[in-house]
């Protein structure tokens, strides 16, 4: 029973933090039809900055940088690599998308040596607690509320704003939206800030829990995390959310089956067979809207 | 014409702007950190006083830390003794640099820019992977390489250029399966690989081997390539009663292990394979109540002399320390580099010439004592060893306490 | 018709110059002593070309799907692994399977293609040679086979998505069969996490003499010949009706439809062709690595190629061809410099330390992604009647280049 337990535990948790990059993905896929690879591999930076930053400033002032300069560098990736490309075709901006993420790792490689580096540890959400007689840290347990939290906000945004109005315009129909005068260009700057934000966030709570950042850190999280939003329905935030948790709890649960079985391996692929099934059987995910131009 | 102007800059901000916030700590990782000896590749092979040793390590990718370290015993020990007497005459010896990267599709260009430059004979890999995929090309030129830390059986075997210094995998697994059974009186292990790894999964199957013909039971997993999370692994080590948990594991992962047990609060006792003896792996378990206990190649204080020199070395060098991973502690992959070194020299001398032929056939005569114990090769090529070391992890003070010495069941 | 026979003639006489020249190159170290360091056959320079030779099939591949198909697939690895695998497993000797496959007893697959030509020929002095050839030759087309197969398979179901939905459905299944590949229990047949090595490699087509020196080095020349026909085949097929097809099908999809072509057939063949030539690189790679293992074909490796396709530009063979060359020689050899701490004088030059190579790299991509968006060929094609026509571009770029046939002069 303790072990089913700690297994959910882990599972919500990892979930949680996947939840985070998912937003990230659905908001931009919303209203650029883009993958972003590069958002991956923008939370792994934000760790790494969380990591120099703590080096040399408090962490009640290092944390609200590391958000700001992730917002920063998400927008900067945008000005520079996506809207150049603005009406080029679909295939050029993945594959812009593509050399953002390999300058991103590289980049990493070079300032970090290729080394591993450990995440800090920060006040209270590192210490340990016990939950139902297993240990875990406080972060696992926080994580499910500020994720439903900040999927609040972030709703009353979308739903309540000026901005998240124009910003639903722009995901129904790009040009007519234009026309209407909606600054398009703002509005895709706010989307990569929202969802840079919350990728500073994930990373915070993704790397106190798994304190060990890698240049190829960001890379599978943030596939996951797309899955995830394609699993939800991309475009969709609660659909991103909810998709990010069943993934986080079957990956936890297939690691956890009996070795006997020996099917632990296959965590990474199961999600990707479940990609493949998604978007072959229901391609437009749990909560997204029925869009033609998937199929 | 403007906005072009304004997006290069942007990708220029984009690509600096990482070096610029880090730049305060500055990691100035210093794999080449050998000043002068990483001196330009111009291949003036006229400059007949001068002796290449070709340095065939990682130093980026997953295996950078431990490819590193022993790059530093060789730095050392090319500081300590920067040149070798042959045939009445002193020749300079020089080490030239490859990264293979850690990967076996960079290790093949990279070892053919060695034998380009004209070394000697080769040093290195740690990481049995890249030794295999660069082996062929040195095969190839006729060049030499002697493995420092690569203890995979096939590096060797079918490869008459390459030789080792190091034990292999099968001898590790033994005498770890034996200390758990010696000391815990284990009847039940967790092991614990990368999937895809052949050093990890190698291990593991030579534990289990050993382990089960002593009567005991090995559970096992594999965790995919970039996994970070280990608390499922480790919950289900705990919920099935196991008595150790082995994790032959390349450092990242070791780290991460270590720092996910300390906070499930495990209480199993671990057992690491070579690459656990790390500083970084060492860190993680301070302060904490794990139980770590590795095989190894060295335990400081083996050799004081050595112990004194490698210390003032990284502490009077900057570059040294990074790579060191910001302290002192002496890694054994470190001792072995610097024993590769000599063993080196010591077959240069045997060779009575630079020509890599005469050093080849030379090789398997040596016999050198080095500071990690006394070197000898057998008929393919590797070394004679038939002890490792035990040390574990003292939590309070995070250094390595020496456990013992441990001798395999020989077979 | 006239113009393509007309075409056909230089572009075969270029490759066959090229090979020749190869040839020349690899062996003249041997013929005249004293030459510089870089002509000696250990050189960097044979490994860049052999790696070099490779990669551009693997690219041109990906090019047939991305570029004159218009399918954006991500999946070049995952195809490469089984082309490896498959040519592994084939033609290592039986009598090396008990030392390769030392975790798991012996392989459970007890058959390897050269043993099975050594019965017929003998296995010493020209039979085995012949055997050797053979039984390689098999092993690579049978490589290609095997991946072509599992693109029908997977082809199915996914390419009936569209764009980046393909892209990362097919990088997904990549990922998937790297995972079966390195999985124990498949041990017996894959070697597990182990690399399967022993098989032949490009140096075992160097010809020796009796007494084991080396007469004639054919082992930079052999990865040219496989992918020079198989550049050629790839060629042809691109300039057959079904490559209009394809080219009609990347341009419009419905309009190529509403022409009576059958969008999900041509797409398939298309996925499959390209898969199949794949394979082929795959077992190339691993006979260029000497050792085929799961661990090297991951997602980095697609990207790279990938990369490899937009500098030389998406829709052109001989882009491909010679962003390959350039990429590799850059990566490999000529950058390798900036990975090490240099002093001019005194003067300690800034930044260069490991890793930098990689970051000036991604960078010089970016600018090229971003503001040469067509590489280095764009659409086009290099051929001699370009080079002659140089001055006249003009009028070319409007006439197009559907007749201007493939030759690959530009690697040096």
């Amino acid at each position: 029973m303790e072990y089913v337990i700690s297994v959910l535990l882990s599972g919500i948790s990892v979930g949680g933090q996947y939840a985070l990059i998912a937003i990230g993905y659905t908001l931009v896929y919303g209203i650029l039809r883009l993958i972003n690879f590069a958002h991956g591999d923008v939370f792994m930076v934000a760790g790494l900055m969380g990591i120099y930053l703590t080096a040399v400033l408090p962490i009640s002032l290092s944390l609200p940088l590391v958000i700001l300069l992730t917002v920063l560098l998400g927008f900067t990736i945008e000005r520079a690599a996506y809207k150049p490309l603005r009406n080029a075709p679909r295939m050029s901006v993945m594959i812009s998308a593509i050399g953002v993420s390999y300058l991103l790792q590289n980049t990493a490689t070079y300032v970090t040596g290729g080394q591993p580096m450990t995440y800090p540890t920060i006040p209270f959400l590192s210490d340990t607690v016990n939950v139902a007689g297993t240990q875990t840290k406080w972060v696992v347990i926080l994580t499910p509320f500020l994720v439903l939290l900040l999927v609040i906000l972030l709703s009353m945004l979308i739903n309540k704003t000026k901005v998240g109005m124009a910003m639903r315009a722009v995901s129904k129909d790009f040009e007519t939206s234009r026309l209407m005068g909606i600054k398009i260009n703002s509005v895709i700057s706010v989307t990569f800030v929202i969802g840079s934000a919350l990728a500073a966030v994930g990373s915070i709570l993704f790397f106190t829990n798994y304190p060990a950042i890698t240049p190829l850190a960001g890379a599978m999280p943030g596939l996951k995390a797309f899955v995830a939003a394609v699993f939800g329905g991309i475009g969709s935030i609660p659909g991103a959310v909810i998709g990010a948790f069943i993934i986080g709890i079957c990956e936890t649960i297939i690691k956890g089956l009996p070795s006997s079985w020996d099917v632990s391996v296959f965590s990474d692929a199961f999600t990707f067979a479940l990609l493949i099934v998604i978007l072959v059987y229901k391609p437009q995910g749990l909560f997204g809207e029925a869009a033609t131009d998937k199929v | 014409m403007k906005r072009k102007v304004l997006a290069i800059l942007l990708t220029g901000v984009m690509a600096f702007g990482l070096c610029a916030c880090s730049s305060t700590p500055a990691p100035a990782a210093g794999a080449s950190g050998g000043a002068e000896s990483a001196a330009p590749a111009e291949s003036s092979a006229s400059s007949g006083d001068t002796i290449r040793i070709g340095v065939f390590e990682p130093s980026t990718g997953d295996s950078a830390s431990g490819g590193k370290k022993e790059i530093l015993g060789m730095q050392f020990a090319n500081s300590e003794t920067p040149t070798v007497d042959v045939g009445g005459k002193t020749y300079n010896v020089e080490l030239v640099y490859a990264d293979n990267g850690s990967s076996a599709d960079k290790a093949p260009s990279a070892a053919s820019e060695l034998v380009g430059k004209d070394v000697s004979l080769v040093l290195g890999s740690y990481g049995s992977g890249v030794s295999m995929a660069g082996g062929p090309k040195f095969e190839e030129a006729g060049l030499a390489a002697i493995g420092v830390t690569c203890t995979n059986p096939n590096v060797t075997a079918g490869n008459d250029y390459y030789f080792r210094i190091c034990f292999l995998d099968n001898f590790q697994a033994d005498v770890l399966a034996n200390f758990a059974m010696d000391k815990f009186s284990a009847k039940k292990a967790y092991a614990l690989g990368e999937n895809g790894n052949e050093y990890d999964q190698g291990l593991v199957a030579f534990f289990t081997q050993v382990f089960t013909a002593a009567g005991g039971e090995v559970i096992s997993d594999s965790f995919p390539t970039n996994n970070s999370d280990f608390t499922s692994y480790l919950n289900k080590a705990k919920s099935e009663g196991a008595d150790v948990i082995f994790t032959p594991v390349s450092i990242a992962y070791a780290k991460q292990i270590m720092e996910q047990a300390a906070s499930l609060d495990i209480g199993i006792p671990f057992l690491g394979s070579d690459t656990l003896d790390d500083n970084m792996v060492l860190e993680a378990t301070k302060d904490t109540n794990l139980q770590l206990y590795v095989s190894t190649f060295y335990q400081e204080g083996g050799s004081e002399t050595f112990d004194k020199g490698i210390k003032e070395y990284i502490n009077g060098n900057s570059d040294a320390l990074t790579a060191n991973g910001g302290n002192d502690t002496i890694s054994a992959v470190t001792a072995m580099g610097y024993d590769a070194y000599y063993v080196a020299l010591e077959a240069i001398k045997a060779a009575g010439s630079p020509d890599k032929a005469a050093i080849k056939g030379a090789i398997p005569g040596v016999k050198y004592d080095g500071v990690s114990g006394s070197i000898a090769f057998d008929d393919i090529g590797d070394a004679v060893r038939d002890t490792a070391y035990i040390k574990t992890a003292d939590t309070a003070s995070g250094t390595w306490a020496f456990e013992k010495v441990q001798t395999g069941t020989g077979n | 018709m006239m113009k393509r026979s007309k075409a056909i003639l230089p572009a075969l006489a270029g490759v066959t110059a090229l090979l020749l020249f190869v040839i020349l190159l690899e062996n003249i170290s041997s013929m005249i002593p004293g030459l510089p360091l870089v002509f000696q056959p250990t050189s960097p320079l044979f490994t860049v070309l052999k790696k070099a030779a490779v990669y551009s099939l693997v690219a041109v591949s990906m090019n047939l799907l991305n570029g004159f198909t218009g399918l954006f697939s991500l999946g070049q690895a995952g195809f490469m692994l089984l082309g490896a695998y498959t040519f592994a497993i084939l033609t290592v000797p039986t009598a090396q399977k008990d030392q390769v496959y030392y975790l798991f007893g012996g392989c459970a697959f007890d058959f390897s293609l050269p043993d099975f030509f050594g019965s017929i020929f003998g296995s010493t002095g020209a039979g085995g040679a012949v055997s050797m050839v053979l039984g390689c030759l098999i092993a690579l087309v049978l490589a290609g086979c095997v991946a072509g197969f599992f693109a029908w398979l997977i082809g199915i179901p996914v390419l009936r998505l569209k764009s980046d939905y393909l892209a990362i459905a097919t990088l997904g299944f990549a990922e998937i069969l790297r995972a079966i590949f390195q999985w124990q229990k498949l041990g017996p047949i894959t070697n597990g996490a182990n690399m399967i090595k022993g098989f032949p490699t490009f140096s075992s087509f160097n010809i020796s003499d009796a007494s084991g020196n080396v007469v004639l080095r054919l082992s930079t020349f052999v990865p040219f010949l496989i992918t020079s026909i198989c550049v050629a085949l790839i060629v042809l097929l691109i300039h057959s009706s079904y490559g209009r097809a394809f080219k009609t099908i990347r341009d419009d999809e419905v309009a190529a439809e509403a022409m009576g072509i059958s969008l999900f057939k041509h797409k398939m063949l298309s996925f499959v062709i390209s898969s199949f030539f794949a394979g082929v690189g795959g077992a190339l790679f691993a006979m260029y690595v000497a050792n085929a293992q799961a661990k090297a074909f991951t997602s980095t490796m697609t990207y790279e190629i990938l990369l490899i396709v937009v500098i030389g530009g998406i829709g052109s063979v001989s882009g491909s061809v010679l962003a390959t060359f350039l990429y590799v020689a850059c990566c490999e050899w000529w950058l390798r410099f900036l990975d090490s701490e240099m002093y001019i004088g005194s003067f300690k030059v800034p930044l260069l330390r490991n890793g930098f190579r990689m970051v000036v790299f991604s960078v010089v991509i970016m600018v090229i992604v971003l503001f040469f968006s067509q590489g280095i060929m764009g659409n086009r094609e290099l051929s001699f009647s370009r080079l002659k026509r140089l001055g006249k571009k003009k009028d070319e770029e409007a006439a197009g280049d559907k007749g201007a046939a493939e030759n690959k002069t530009g690697e040096g």
